[in-house]
């Protein structure tokens, strides 16, 4: 892990121009990046790797759409925020999303400027999260040491 | 607005049309059977009541007839009787007939003389004025009638004193051989019978013999003994009526009934004019209650059909208005998807060109570049190119700024508190360009519930518009009221108004009156699709040099007890 990124980010879009700049800009920005071009794609890197955020084209022709892959995604790493993007104002698959456990939606155009600061809000969330989840750990292990053992086995899964 | 009259005139006519097609039909339909069933009765009437005066005439005719016939009957018979019991030799004794002619005259009258004529002729015994003795009669017609018939009565003559009279003469056998008993009639007796039917103004009664010779004086035309101008060839037998025109062509009615064997005709003459009078006013009150009928039925009529015209008209116009209404909104609600549509499609190239040249921007901030003589050009290029992206997507969010708020938020909303919210943040624009923006708000309205934020961007939209409508120098006024189930806010200024062609497009998107890049031309239609979501309207009403109001309805739906 390049210790230069303050926090991962997936981008998920079939737009290969958007996907390919938006990439290559955040990491310039020192947000370590990866661009995947649809659904299973962004559930085949998710599985391998550990985001903090994803950034999510909710409006995707063919294959999985948006809302399906954040169905999955919450599946697989419930901590990860996500944020949605889309192109038009389609309300109700956004609020859906939100339900769903999304941080948020963005409406295309966005400013780089405004979507650094909605993932980094996303980012502190999360943090925040992680952070009560380890104090809490703490305060478990501390109570009950014997349980180091049940944690490691738990992560091995 | 010329074709708009000239379309308004069109449709004047048609109505017209159709009131004039209308009122005809019904007349046709209503006036026909009054008119052929007063007409009937007319003359059914009047056909009647000839029939009623003939028959009338006809019974007097007869009436009359018999009287005289009984006078005649009675003479013959007295003749008759005298001649059966008395012999032929006790009659030639002119001392009995002259006894016989005083019974004779003193139990019937009218008789003038009396004579016995023998089997040959001669006039053997006579009693009277007339010096009548010793004539021979056997030449005569009438001594071969009587002879043959054993009755004869003759026709009327100018006896001796300018009288009328008439014969009567009747024979007796007697063993073999026969003689006749001869006796002259006063006819002015039965003269007064007939005259006593000469009834009315111009009611006649009359006898002719069978050449239409007068046997009695006649009331009107003619003298007695004179040629009638009757033909008496119309008259059958029995009793009938004729009817004649005289000379002033004035109906006349004739009933004849033919007396004494065929000889005579007792005739009863009247004038049809004055028997009709009864008929007459019978008939003009008819006419006037039909031409009263007419004249209602028309009325009522013409004032029915302009009533339903009318009415229809105000229906029609108010199917008008609604249809256009409809089809407003329908195209509002297409239009609105269709940006949606448009707004998905532009909002990914646009954010391809944003990041591409937030790259470009990116990269030419590295050092290498930074020695590069047109590095400056870039960035301008870069920068501009960042500009009209900025100002692609504020129309394209402008489009969406109605959609992506479909979800209304519901909460307790006090209309009248946006309002002086609106006013507020308004307030300043509007006191820099000398507006006075004033409100009259009414306590009566009540809490709803609906999205604030979205009446907050209606009424910003409303109040801004009027602002930049007015321009400098102005007042806006703002309105609320409880108006039944609804809510209404009217939003005035008195600017310059909008062109009567422009008013039907003010809510379409992209339509706008101000200056290219100044107005987006979604204001408008983001209020009405609003408003229209939550179950309201928004009307304009607006007049050239005055102002323009707008008044938004919006339902009142009262906010769930929490």
């Amino acid at each position: 892990m390049d210790t230069m990124h303050y926090f991962r980010v997936l981008v998920v879009d079939d737009e290969k121009d958007f996907l390919e700049t938006i990439v290559k800009r955040l990491d310039k920005r020192g947000i370590g990046t990866e661009g995947a071009l649809n659904g299973e794609k962004a559930l085949e890197l998710m599985r391998e790797k550990r985001f903090d955020v994803v950034l999510l084209d909710i409006k995707m022709p063919g294959g999985m759409d948006g809302i399906e892959t954040l169905r999955e995604m919450k599946k697989i790493a419930p901590l990860t925020e996500v944020i949605l993007l889309t192109g038009h104002a389609s309300v109700e698959s956004s609020i859906e999303g939100m339900k769903l456990g999304a941080f948020d939606y963005l409406l295309k155009p966005v400013k780089l400027e405004d979507l650094v600061t909605k993932l980094a809000q996303a980012f502190e969330k999360k943090e925040g999260q992680d952070q009560k989840i380890r104090s809490a750990k703490i305060k478990e292990l501390m109570r009950f040491p014997g349980r180091v053992f049940q944690q490691e086995k738990e992560e091995e899964k | 607005m010329i074709e708009g009259k000239r379309q308004q005139d069109m449709e004047t006519s048609r109505y017209t049309g159709l009131q004039r097609k209308i009122i005809l039909l019904t007349l046709l339909v209503s006036l026909a059977p009054l008119i052929v069933l007063g007409a009937t009765i007319y003359y059914q009437f009047a056909g009647m009541y000839r029939a009623k005066i003939t028959q009338q005439i006809t019974y007097r005719s007869r009436g009359l007839a018999q009287a005289v016939e009984l006078f005649l009957k009675e003479r013959t018979a007295i003749l008759c009787s005298m001649a059966d019991t008395h012999h032929f030799n006790e009659m030639i004794d002119e001392a009995n007939l002259s006894r016989i002619f005083e019974i004779m005259n003193s139990r019937a009258g009218a008789f003038v003389d009396l004579g016995v004529i023998d089997g040959n002729g001669r006039h053997l015994a006579y009693i009277g004025p007339y010096d009548l003795k010793g004539l021979n009669y056997y030449q005569q017609p009438w001594f071969g009638e009587v002879m043959a018939k054993g009755v004869y009565i003759s026709d009327v003559y100018m006896g001796y004193r300018r009288l009328p009279h008439f014969i009567i003469a009747v024979r007796r056998q007697e063993k073999s051989h026969s003689w006749i008993l001869r006796a002259t009639i006063d006819s002015g007796v039965f003269e007064g019978i007939v005259k006593a039917a000469q009834v009315g103004k111009t009611g006649d009664a009359f006898i002719v013999n069978k050449s239409g010779v007068y046997q009695t004086q006649p009331r009107f035309e003619g003298r007695i003994l004179t040629k009638s101008k009757l033909e008496t060839s119309s008259f059958g037998g029995g009793t009938t009526g004729v009817e004649k025109k005289n000379s002033e062509e004035k109906q006349i009615l004739f009933a004849g009934t033919w007396i004494n064997h065929g000889k005579w005709l007792v005739v009863i003459r009247q004038g049809v004019t004055e028997e009709m009078t009864g008929l007459f006013s019978t008939r003009n009150m008819e006419i006037a209650i039909v031409l009263s009928g007419i004249l209602a039925i028309i009325l009522m009529t013409v004032f029915t059909t302009r009533m339903t015209i009318s009415r229809l008209r105000a229906a029609d116009v108010k199917a008008g208005e609604m249809n256009a209404q409809l089809m407003q909104s329908d195209k509002l609600a297409a239009l609105g998807k269709m940006a949606a549509g448009i707004a998905h499609e532009i909002n990914n190239p646009l954010q391809v060109i944003v990041e591409k040249t937030g790259w470009m921007q990116d990269l030419l901030n590295e050092e290498e570049l930074q020695q590069s003589k047109n590095i400056d050009e870039f960035r301008t290029s870069i920068n501009k190119i960042e500009e009209h992206v900025e100002r692609a997507r504020k129309v394209v969010h402008g489009m969406l700024g109605f959609a992506r708020k479909m979800e209304p938020h519901m909460e307790d909303v006090d209309i009248n508190a946006v309002i002086n919210q609106t006013i507020d943040l308004l307030g300043n624009y509007a006191r820099i360009n000398n507006i006075t923006i004033t409100s009259e708000l009414s306590p009566d309205v009540p809490i709803i519930a609906a999205d604030g934020a979205q009446l907050q961007q209606v009424f910003m939209n409303l109040v801004s518009n009027a602002i930049d409508a007015i321009g400098k120098d102005g007042r806006i006024d703002i309105k609320s009221r409880r108006m039944g189930p609804q809510i209404h806010i009217e939003v005035s200024d008195n600017g310059p108004g909008i062109p009567e062609e422009k008013q039907k497009r003010i809510f379409d998107p992209f339509f706008t009156t101000k200056e290219t890049g100044k107005g987006t031309g979604l204001g408008l239609w983001v209020t009405h699709n609003i408003v229209e979501k939550m179950g309201g309207a928004v009307n304009m009403r607006s007049e050239e040099g005055k102002g323009t109001t707008f008044t938004v309805r919006i339902p009142i739906v009262i906010p769930e007890k929490k």
